[in-house]
């Protein structure tokens, strides 16, 4: 076969690649130079005033990013204790098997919007049950209109959104380890902490790299849960990278500069998640 | 004589007569109008049906049920039964009305025949709307002249009047005017209970009756239900409570700008002490009242929660209907004043009572430049504010659609539907109050106003979280809107600016 056939066969995959992936963000370094806006439409070229706007002069870009860093760590950190300890549980012969593990895949399988909507009548802080049982207590926690508790709010319904996903994964991984290692510590008289944390926790070292990291590229993206929610306030208390984008794209119309944000975004999650990967592979293969 | 009497009588009562055997024909099958019936117009029920749509399928962009999104689609299906058209509604939230309809405008696509926004959108969206053809304009005798010139810029409609829209108090009159709480009040402050008229008066009795069951229903009730929530039409209510420090008749030329300058006025002393107001508002509005967004405002004072609230007329139309539990026992007056306004001129406070309504204008919705369907969508429009669907829409809180017919200002309208005569002519009084006064504001309607506005609320709702002072959260508002010029231009802003100060200040 000569290259010429190669190329044919190529073809097809490569038209999809640049339709899909290459032609969107070639588009959007483009337009982050131009000055698109409402009353400015079209791409027009502004060089790089956008990026030292982004720099110099939009320090609540960096606070929504500094806050998203926060949510997304603790809510994967979160997800991934759960999850594994969830995991474990279903993963040896315990009663009702096959019940527990469709019942922790459950939040998972509904809809983010629907389920944050519910989760914001919940902590309703006049009309929702929540409060509405704590008051026997004497208690009214302001679940969405303080800055601390509007954040924790957040991080509950991602914790409770997602662990399934996590769950998912680890209980695969579980699934999968070699018996060999495990009988051979048994002969030795291993505890089941010790084969956990000698036996299972290297073993599923490589499987919990990727689902940590898979999480975070998803809970960096975190958006739906902030916009029904708390609409990334009180003030800008709940404000994450990606509702901080949308607004100066789609509900203040700067799409030049929204751009910039975004191609900004892609990049410093690229680096920082190559860094993360990077760490974690160091952390957790060496043990 | 008498025979000429008899037979304009006779005449009379057979026109009528057969005015209202044709209203019941359409009553009957649409519920809606079943108050009014049928009323004769350009694009009644009856006129409409003539028309055949059939085999064309006409688009709309509107708001998130009920607020708009409601009755048009009620309206919608009407259409689609008088004319056999298909109707395609998206329901969209408030914040997203503008980039939703911006997008393809833009983009030189009209994937929605119809957009709904609001009215100071008009500067923005003007160039991508077609006009309102003159048949439509000619027949709009009983719409008030301020709501056809909001529709329009210049000489052209662009925006089809379905709503008009102020704000303004309203209050619990079983409170208020209840001489056993008249009293209790006196004795525990050593004040009147009157109806406040200043926003300390305001914050004075709304913290009094902040958090005790003052209507007996076992529940506590709350001093005052405001819109708070950011990015939720938050900064209409921020202008509403500022009104009244800032807007100075003795100093013409600007309200939000300087207009000779272009210099924000957004952080003078006036704004700065209506934030503060309404920072200290946090402690009298229901537990969660910051994230109250338009809705949760019209369900908490509609639902009886609160002794007080400002903003559209919603929430006071949904106090005032069959199935509430105050209906009658509530009340409207204009905006309260303040003892002092801000003179930028002097850089002083001018001592003595100062009162500034704040026209909000309200829906507004046009139709796209490019759509095919053009004589369709402005038959649905005409349709949709036709006088029988405007009588029962007006009369339905959550629908959102509020006075902008002369008809509109007669307590009579009113008394039909049920309201107490005494509410009624409250009503009216405040509404045609506010039309009189001549130290209005009206919204901004310049390129970009959406940035503004987007700045200001986010300033604002920083303040309300106790994130920043309101002197720090204004000063980063102005520096905010100070960028937007530099980007926008302000010489730009500034010939749009024109237009609304002119108004502001009579000379239009």
């Amino acid at each position: 076969m000569n290259f010429k056939h190669k190329f044919v066969f190529l073809l097809p995959g490569l038209i999809v690649l640049i339709g899909i992936l290459i032609f969107p963000i070639i588009f959007t370094v483009r337009l982050s130079l131009s000055g698109w806006n409402s009353y400015n439409p079209g791409l027009d070229f502004v060089g790089i005033k956008n990026y030292i706007r982004l720099f110099t002069d939009d320090p609540r870009f960096w606070e929504s990013f500094f806050r998203l860093s926060f949510l997304a760590i603790t809510t994967v950190f979160l997800q991934y204790i759960i999850g594994f300890f969830l995991a474990h549980v279903v993963w040896k012969d315990i009663k009702f098997k096959r019940f527990f593990r469709v019942l922790f895949l459950i939040p998972m399988m509904t809809t983010p919007v629907i389920m944050t909507v519910i989760w914001r009548t919940f902590f309703h802080e006049s009309l929702g049950p929540l409060n509405d049982f704590l008051s026997i207590f004497g208690v009214q926690p302001q679940w969405l209109s303080s800055p601390g508790l509007a954040k924790i709010s957040i991080i509950v319904v991602e914790v409770w959104q997602w662990t399934s996903f996590m769950f998912l994964l680890l209980l695969a991984g579980l699934l999968s380890l070699p018996k060999e290692p495990f009988l051979a510590a048994s002969i030795d008289g291993a505890s089941p902490f010790k084969k956990f944390m000698y036996v299972t926790f290297p073993l599923m070292a490589p499987i919990s790299i990727g689902a940590i990291i898979i999480r975070l590229i998803e809970a960096s993206k975190i958006m739906d849960t902030v916009f029904v929610l708390t609409s990334g306030g009180p003030g800008t208390a709940t404000e994450t990278s990606s509702f901080y984008i949308f607004i100066k794209g789609l509900r203040e119309f700067q799409m030049g500069y929204a751009a910039t944000m975004s191609f900004t975004y892609l990049i410093i999650m690229i680096i920082s998640l190559t860094i993360i990967a990077k760490v974690l592979t160091k952390v957790l293969m060496k043990e | 004589m008498k025979l000429k009497t008899f037979v304009s009588t006779l005449a009379s009562v057979l026109l009528i007569g057969s005015q209202v055997a044709y209203a019941d024909k359409w009553s009957d099958q649409f519920p809606h109008i079943a108050a009014t019936g049928d009323i004769p117009g350009m694009c009644s029920y009856e006129e409409t049906s003539k028309k055949d749509y059939s085999g064309r399928t006409l688009t709309i962009n509107t708001h998130a049920i009920p607020v708009m999104g409601e009755p048009t689609a009620l309206h919608a299906e009407q259409f689609e039964k008088l004319t056999g058209a298909k109707v395609e509604v998206t329901h969209t939230p408030a914040g997203d009305l503008y980039s939703k309809a911006m997008v393809p405008f833009q983009s030189g696509q009209a994937p929605y025949d119809i957009v709904f926004g609001f009215s100071n959108f008009i500067n923005d969206w003007k160039r991508y709307l077609a006009p309102v053809p003159q048949k439509y304009v000619d027949q709009m005798t009983d719409v008030t002249a301020s709501h056809i010139a909001i529709a329009s810029w210049g000489d052209t409609m662009y925006q089809y009047p379905v709503d008009g829209d102020r704000h303004y108090l309203k209050y619990r009159k079983d409170v208020i005017d209840n001489p056993e709480m008249q009293a209790k009040y006196k004795a525990d402050t050593g004040n009147e209970l009157r109806v406040p008229q200043t926003w300390k008066e305001y914050a004075e009795m709304a913290t009094y009756f902040n958090g005790w069951d003052w209507d007996g229903d076992g529940e506590p009730e709350y001093g005052s239900a405001e819109v708070m929530k950011k990015d939720d039409l938050m900064y209409a209510a921020f202008y509403s409570r500022s009104a009244a420090y800032s807007k100075n008749p003795r100093t013409p030329g600007g309200f939000f700008f300087d207009l000779e300058t272009m210099t924000p006025l957004i952080n003078n002393p006036g704004f700065v002490e209506a934030l503060t107001d309404w920072v200290e508002a946090v402690n009298f509005v229901p537990p969660g009242g910051i994230n109250f967004g338009l809705g949760d405002e019209i369900n908490s004072f509609g639902g009886g929660q609160t002794l007080f609230s400002f903003s559209w007329d919603d929430a006071f139309v949904a106090a005032m209907q069959d199935d509430s539990a105050i209906k009658n026992q509530v009340g409207a007056a204009q905006l309260p004043g303040a003892d002092k306004v801000w003179n930028r001129e002097t850089n002083s406070w001018e001592d003595g009572f100062n009162q500034a309504p704040f026209f909000v204008w309200g829906w507004a919705v046009g139709v796209a430049g490019k759509s095919d369907n053009k004589d369709m969508a402005f038959d649905y429009l005409c349709f949709f504010a036709n006088g029988a669907n405007h009588q029962a829409d007006i009369g339905i809180g959550r629908f959102g659609v509020n006075p902008f017919m002369e008809e509109d200002f007669k307590a009579d309208v009113w008394t039909a539907i049920g309201w107490d005569a005494q509410v009624a002519q409250e009503y009216v009084d405040t509404l045609a109050d506010m039309e009189k006064s001549t130290n209005r504001v009206f919204p901004l309607r310049v390129p970009g106003t959406f940035e503004f506005n987007s700045a200001l609320a986010t300033g604002t709702a920083k303040a309300l979280a106790g994130q920043l002072s309101p002197q720090e959260a204004l000063d980063e508002v102005a520096a905010e809107w100070t960028a937007i010029l530099d980007r926008v231009g302000a010489d730009n802003v500034r010939d749009a600016y024109a237009v609304g100060v002119a108004m502001e200040d009579n000379e239009l």
